[in-house]
């Protein structure tokens, strides 16, 4: 999966591994999204999220 | 071979598409304007269309694509900032991460979906290019400037971190050598004040800047709030970097910009709701911020000028859209030259970004330099045939006269606006850009002191306080305004000349808004602001000689070479872009005339408009 390998790469440079296990949680839980069937809506306010 | 890249920006807001063969700018638009939707976020499909077409280039011509920013550096921001935050912002993180975790976190994946549509059967997709945010911004300022090197200031909201830059450009290179980082932002800063004075964050700034001019500046709640801000809300360094103190600004963690109830306790007044009255208050709070904001890019613009010893300056980023503020930073003299990105918000970043991959990536020597700027003049949309605008004609069963001498055409609109009326002024290319610049205009006359209050309330359905820019002759600019330089992107605010301006009561800055407003303040007064200042566009004969010859004419009849110029919209529609939005906005408004190419359509002649095409409900009020 290219996403995995940009992901690592991206976790080398700039040297962030402590994120690891958080967007390991959070591509589960997106796997979860995506099976659901549930729709992701942006936050209105300020899209700089 | 020639190198073809296409920039897109895209999924935060104002998509927009942009194509450079070898470097040259060729076509750029932005997505609302096809879509109809304002400051639509989408994947620009319509306007990569656009691009692509224009150029009669196909998706495998292209060198490569590149996304103007780094959403994994993006999305690092966001987990470190709900991290540090944490166990505040929970209810935004829920509703935040599933579109990352969904979308965004698949960006080159959902890019090469969407780009595979516009492409033929099995076409191969060319790479995929991620230059940081305000690397896209920067490049937009540099790349297309008339100078050979600048000190480069981008000021937006938040870009991966960064919210503030200063760089330097040089040849083909831009090196960054200051950042400010999130959730320190001048933009978000500004949007807190544009969301606390009741005007919707994203489009509401420009409104708060207009109404900067209303505040009071002797009024001791002025001063008071000028002070409150600076003691409480922000500690501005002599380099003109600043802290914000995150007690008072919500935006971070949740979905509001501002802590609602600590504010209303500093500063004595609560949020004004949406299209509430507007009194004294947010005036004057609209003033205090807009002189924190200058004083900062002030500030900013000093250091970028010790560090980079430059005598140019350029500037991106949608807080360069502040013209009263770049006005300033002209008149303060640190730099010989300044030139602004007219597509300074984040659709310009679609431009910057292609340039960016074009010099940087790709390391192509930057060898010619346009000494007026290679934006050709911003107008880089779509324009329409003869026959278009006939086809829009047949549908609509509309009655027009047409023109074989363009000069005809442009002497009988020079006697209609002398007469007081409104006139739709639809030629050419398309603006790229927030700004009609004269091929998507609604003009009038700048001498009829009814011209504002008529174009506020009955053309474009807005806020009645709202100023209007002029479109003078660049070689008159002088002649009306108190600035040393051309304006050719209503970039840059000054005052009216003195020998222009009428006397004011002593009282004036107590008397309330409307009779203010609708005081008069020069003999051109639909474009002079409350306090003499108007937002400047200097019409050249080269760039545009269409738009340059009306005016003209405007001049043989009047002696003023100097119209009234407002975007061809009404209040939360976006720019027109093709004939039949604008014969649509013509009929919906009290415009009463409208002049597509050699085309005038006269209001009174035209069929009724039985449809029920209420705007309001197609729009929603910005």
């Amino acid at each position: 999966m290219e996403i995995l390998k940009d992901i690592w790469g991206f976790l080398k440079v700039r040297k962030k591994f402590w994120l690891l296990p958080l967007i390991v949680i959070l591509l589960l839980l997106g796997l979860l999204i995506v099976l659901s069937g549930s729709s992701a809506i942006a936050p209105f306010i300020y899209t700089i999220f | 071979m020639k190198e073809i890249i296409l920039g897109i920006s895209a999924y935060y807001h104002d998509s927009a598409a942009a194509l450079t063969i070898d470097g040259k700018i060729f076509a750029a638009a932005h997505e609302e304007r096809f879509s109809r939707k304002k400051q639509d976020s989408s994947f620009p499909v319509n306007a990569c269309r656009f691009v692509l077409d224009e150029a009669g280039v196909s998706l495998g011509d292209l060198t490569a694509v590149v996304f103007y920013d780094k959403p994994y550096i993006k999305f690092e921001r966001l987990l470190e900032t709900y991290h540090a935050f944490a166990p505040s912002g929970l209810k935004s993180f829920n509703s935040a991460i599933p579109v990352w975790i969904k979308e965004k976190l698949f960006m080159k994946d959902n890019l090469r979906k969407e780009l595979s549509k516009l492409g033929r059967e099995g076409e191969k997709i060319p790479q995929i290019l991620f230059p940081e945010h305000h690397l896209s911004h920067a490049a937009s300022a540099f790349f297309p400037s008339p100078f050979k090197d600048a000190a480069i200031l981008t000021l937006d909201g938040v870009g991966e971190w960064a919210t503030t830059t200063i760089g330097y450009g040089n040849g083909n290179k831009i090196s960054m050598l200051r950042e400010l980082w999130f959730p320190h932002s001048i933009g978000l800063f500004y949007a807190a004040f544009t969301y606390y004075c009741g005007f919707k964050v994203n489009s509401g700034e420009y409104k708060l800047m207009g109404l900067a001019p209303y505040g009071n500046p002797d009024a001791e709640e002025t001063k008071s709030i000028k002070r409150k801000i600076l003691d409480t809300l922000v500690d501005i360094r002599e380099d003109g970097s600043f802290l914000l103190n995150m007690d008072y600004f919500d935006y971070a963690t949740k979905l509001s910009m501002t802590n609602d109830a600590k504010w209303e306790r500093l500063f004595g007044f609560p949020r004004r709701k949406p299209e509430q009255e507007l009194d004294q208050h947010y005036m004057n709070m609209a003033y205090a911020i807009q002189e924190v904001t200058e004083e900062i890019v002030l500030k900013l613009a000093a250091t970028a000028k010790e560090l980079t010893k430059s005598d140019n300056i350029v500037l991106a980023g949608g807080v360069a859209l502040n013209c009263v503020a770049n006005g300033r930073l002209l008149k303060a003299g640190i730099f010989k030259n300044i030139w602004i990105q007219p597509a300074s918000g984040d659709a310009g970043g679609s431009l910057g970004a292609a340039l960016a991959a074009h010099y940087i990536y790709f390391g192509n020597e930057r060898t010619e330099i346009d000494p007026d700027d290679s934006m050709r003049g911003a107008y880089l949309g779509p324009q329409f045939s003869d026959f278009d605008i006939e086809r829009v004609a047949r549908k609509y069963g509309a009655v027009y006269e047409k023109f074989n001498d363009f000069d005809k055409l442009c002497d009988k609109t020079a006697s209609l606006l002398n007469n007081d009326t409104v006139i739709g002024w639809f030629q050419g290319r398309m603006e790229f850009g927030p700004r009609a610049l004269g091929n998507r205009s609604i003009l009038g006359d700048p001498r009829c002191p009814d011209m504002q209050k008529k174009l506020n309330l009955k053309i474009k359905f807005r806020e009645g306080f709202r100023p209007f820019a002029p479109s003078v002759l660049e070689e008159d600019i002088q002649e009306f305004f108190d600035i040393p330089v051309k304006s050719p992107y209503m970039l840059l605010v000054a005052p009216v000349v003195e020998s222009r301006r009428c006397r004011i009561p002593d009282n004036y800055n107590e008397l309330p808004l409307y009779e203010r407003l609708y005081f008069q303040r020069s003999d051109v007064p639909s474009i002079t602001h409350i306090n003499f200042s108007a937002r400047i566009q200097s019409v050249s004969r080269k760039t545009n000689p269409r738009y340059w010859q009306l005016i003209n004419k405007f001049k043989e009849k009047t002696g003023y070479g100097i119209v009234v110029n407002t975007s061809f919209n009404v209040r939360g529609e976006p720019i027109v872009c093709t004939p039949d939005d604008a014969y649509r906005c013509f009929m919906r408004t009290e415009m009463d005339y409208l002049v597509m190419g050699n085309y005038l359509f006269t209001k009174k002649e035209q069929p009724d408009w039985s449809k029920t095409d209420n705007w309001r409900e197609e729009f929603k009020l910005d």
